[in-house]
């Protein structure tokens, strides 16, 4: 060992040693949860009294998720029945109904994401690339609506929901009706995350087409529109996220339409105390899940597009 | 269309040198109207809406008969019913669920930011992974912390007992006297958790934010820093944290103003008892709980109000930085 350390190594090698004891604790801050999500998804409530530390489910208890697997197809019998309701997940998709709220997820976010996209990218193209009187305003105002709370909007919106039913008689407590709600949490952000993303993207080759002689709604198709692909595709998955993880306007247009529930909502209202937890964790894991995923294969691609327009999760 | 064609040469000219920027503006109204139209009608005409709302007597049950445009009969009734001790009372809360949050979620986020910013094997999964709890959907993770922190089952106490300490009821307490140094001070446990928990879930946010600023410091500063004998330490505290002024003021503003207005984290983690009533929760309350309609406008007023003033620092705020 040196006999004196200056001060510039003492701390390079302190600094390493910190570094190393906070990857592991970081990584166990943000990842130990949903594996802890994950393990008690698996395991009921007598096991779970027991062992409440238990770090890897019994296999019996495996056994018993995976077990109507051998149901398909055949899913008439009563031992199939009793199999259903004693595998957490196979309970929650099927007894709980979770394979109609992802559907009503699916559809709804879906067509919030579509939407907006439709809607902001005509917009935006025109906040960063042409000039017109009342741009700045407009600008403003999409700033303005993009950081203005969900929870003062919905007030308005509920009674307003509440006096069209009425009126025309329409149900809108359905997906589709609620999807003009969603598009109040999506419509600013993709237009505030395009519009920075526009403004990102060079616009030397744009007008050198336009100076050619290619129309204005040739440039946008042929050079624009393949130039931004990258940004759009990114802002359509950030903003079919956030409808996906949406519970507000769930819970407050939908709570009364069972039948129209997202997954949020019915997975909240799943939490009482009739139903055993490794069910709600398994409801859990469905829900999160594909978000994860989708998360982990387009990483890369949506970091940028988080930091861009992230503020409202 | 044909009387401009027979009008005379020199005005015809004009026309098409006026008509090139004219045709500009037309196309962007055309292209940025649609969007324009559905802000107006599901957001701005709403905002406008909930002012008079916050003026009139409404109950949930007359809502779908009573007359709502009513601007004969207004009265700041809703107003003074709202702003009881309870609203004071969140208000305090709210700000101190606000500020705490964002603070520590950006503490935390640059500490992620500084141990991230040189490669190390595995950097991009451990990037990755530490995005876990802000893409996670909202409901899940709260029943993952409520399902930890379950005071007889939840892992959190359970450990607590096993290394001697005795279970806390991170869901239930309102006020935990603990002693430190001698001094005996009550621990908002509640509070602490629902801010614990949005600082887990907002800091790979900050996180984010602060590394793309770190990484984006010239190599140039630290090694002249470095010629000139300045230890890591130093660097750190003389070079990268004043590089990253700006971009604290950018998030500490920005998330500040989300954590003021979030409803569902608090509501579904804590419900909003034992000392985290903040405002969005009495809102929910007043609209859903007590049926007054017009009182939750009055209170969704004053936040947007609120909002106002909040967006005008940040403008200005942004203005002056180029982050």
């Amino acid at each position: 060992m040196a006999k004196r350390m200056s001060r510039d190594a003492l701390e390079r090698r302190i600094g390493q040693t910190l570094k190393v004891v906070s990857i592991v604790l970081l990584l166990v801050i943000a990842v130990l949860p949903f594996y802890w999500m994950l393990n008690m998804s698996f395991r009921p409530y007598g096991d779970v009294q027991v062992h409440p530390l238990r770090v890897i489910p019994r296999w019996q208890d495996v056994r018993a998720v995976l077990s109507p697997l051998v149901c398909i197809g055949n899913s008439e019998a009563d031992v199939c029945r009793s199999a259903v309701l004693n595998s957490s997940y196979a309970a929650v998709l099927i007894h709980y109904d979770f394979w109609a709220f992802i559907r009503n997820s699916l559809s709804i976010a879906s067509m919030a994401a579509l939407l907006s996209l439709i809607i902001s990218i005509p917009a935006a193209y025109a906040l960063t690339r042409l000039d017109f009187r009342g741009k700045q305003w407009v600008s403003s105002v999409v700033l303005l609506v993009y950081m203005f709370p969900s929870i003062v909007i919905s007030i308005p919106l509920f009674v307003f929901f509440v006096r069209l039913q009425r009126a025309t008689g329409l149900r809108l407590r359905s997906p589709a009706g609620v999807t003009i709600v969603y598009l109040a949490g999506t419509l600013p952000v993709a237009l505030y995350m395009l519009r920075g993303y526009f403004l990102s993207i060079p616009q030397e080759i744009e007008e050198a087409a336009l100076i050619d002689g290619a129309t204005r709604l040739g440039v946008i198709r042929r050079i624009t529109l393949p130039l931004a692909a990258p940004a759009i595709a990114s802002v359509a998955l950030y903003v079919f996220m956030i409808a996906w993880n949406e519970f507000l306007y769930a819970l407050l247009f939908l709570v009364d339409a069972p039948a129209a529930w997202t997954l949020p909502l019915g997975l909240q209202q799943l939490d009482n105390q009739e139903v055993p937890r490794h069910f709600l964790m398994a409801g859990s894991v469905i829900i999160s899940a594909p978000v994860i995923a989708l998360f982990m294969f387009c990483e890369r691609f949506l970091t940028g597009g988080l930091t861009a327009g992230g503020v409202k999760g | 269309m044909k009387i401009f064609l027979r009008s005379p040469g020199n005005a015809k000219g004009a026309r098409r040198k006026l008509s090139l920027k004219a045709r500009e503006a037309r196309l962007a109204y055309l292209l940025t109207g649609p969007a324009l139209i559905v802000v107006a009608l599901i957001i701005l005409f709403p905002i406008i809406w909930n002012v008079v709302l916050s003026l009139q007597p409404i109950r949930m049950r007359d809502l779908a008969t009573i007359k709502l445009w009513d601007l004969d009969h207004l009265s700041f009734d809703n107003y003074a019913r709202g702003l009881d001790r309870r609203f004071w009372t969140g208000l305090r809360v709210t700000l101190i669920y606000a500020f705490s949050s964002t603070v520590l979620a950006v503490a935390v986020g640059l500490w992620a930011a500084l141990v991230a910013r040189d490669p190390f094997p595995g950097r991009n999964l451990f990037r990755a992974c530490l995005l876990f709890p802000y893409v996670a959907p909202l409901v899940s993770s709260a029943l993952i912390w409520r399902l930890m922190l379950d005071k007889h089952i939840g892992m959190v106490n359970v450990l607590l007992e096993h290394f001697g300490g005795a279970p806390v009821g991170w869901l239930t307490a309102r006020a935990l006297p603990v002693h430190i140094l001698g001094l005996g001070i009550k621990l908002p446990v509640v509070l602490i958790t629902v801010i614990l928990f949005e600082v887990w879930r907002i800091f790979p946010f900050a996180f984010l934010f602060i590394l793309a600023r770190i990484q984006a410091i010239p190599d140039d500063m630290y090694e002249a820093a470095r010629v000139d004998g300045a230890s890591p330490s130093q660097s750190l505290w003389y070079i990268t944290l004043p590089q990253l002024k700006a971009v604290f003021g950018t998030l500490f503003l920005l998330r500040f103003i989300v954590h003021f207005y979030k409803f569902g984290d608090v509501f579904l983690l804590s419900g909003g008892v034992a000392g985290t009533d903040v405002l969005s929760i009495q809102i929910y309350d007043w609209l859903f709980a007590r049926r007054n309609v017009g009182v939750a406008a009055a209170i969704g007023v004053l936040l947007a109000l609120l909002l106002l003033a909040l967006a005008a620092v940040y403008q200005r705020w942004f203005s002056t930085q180029e982050v």
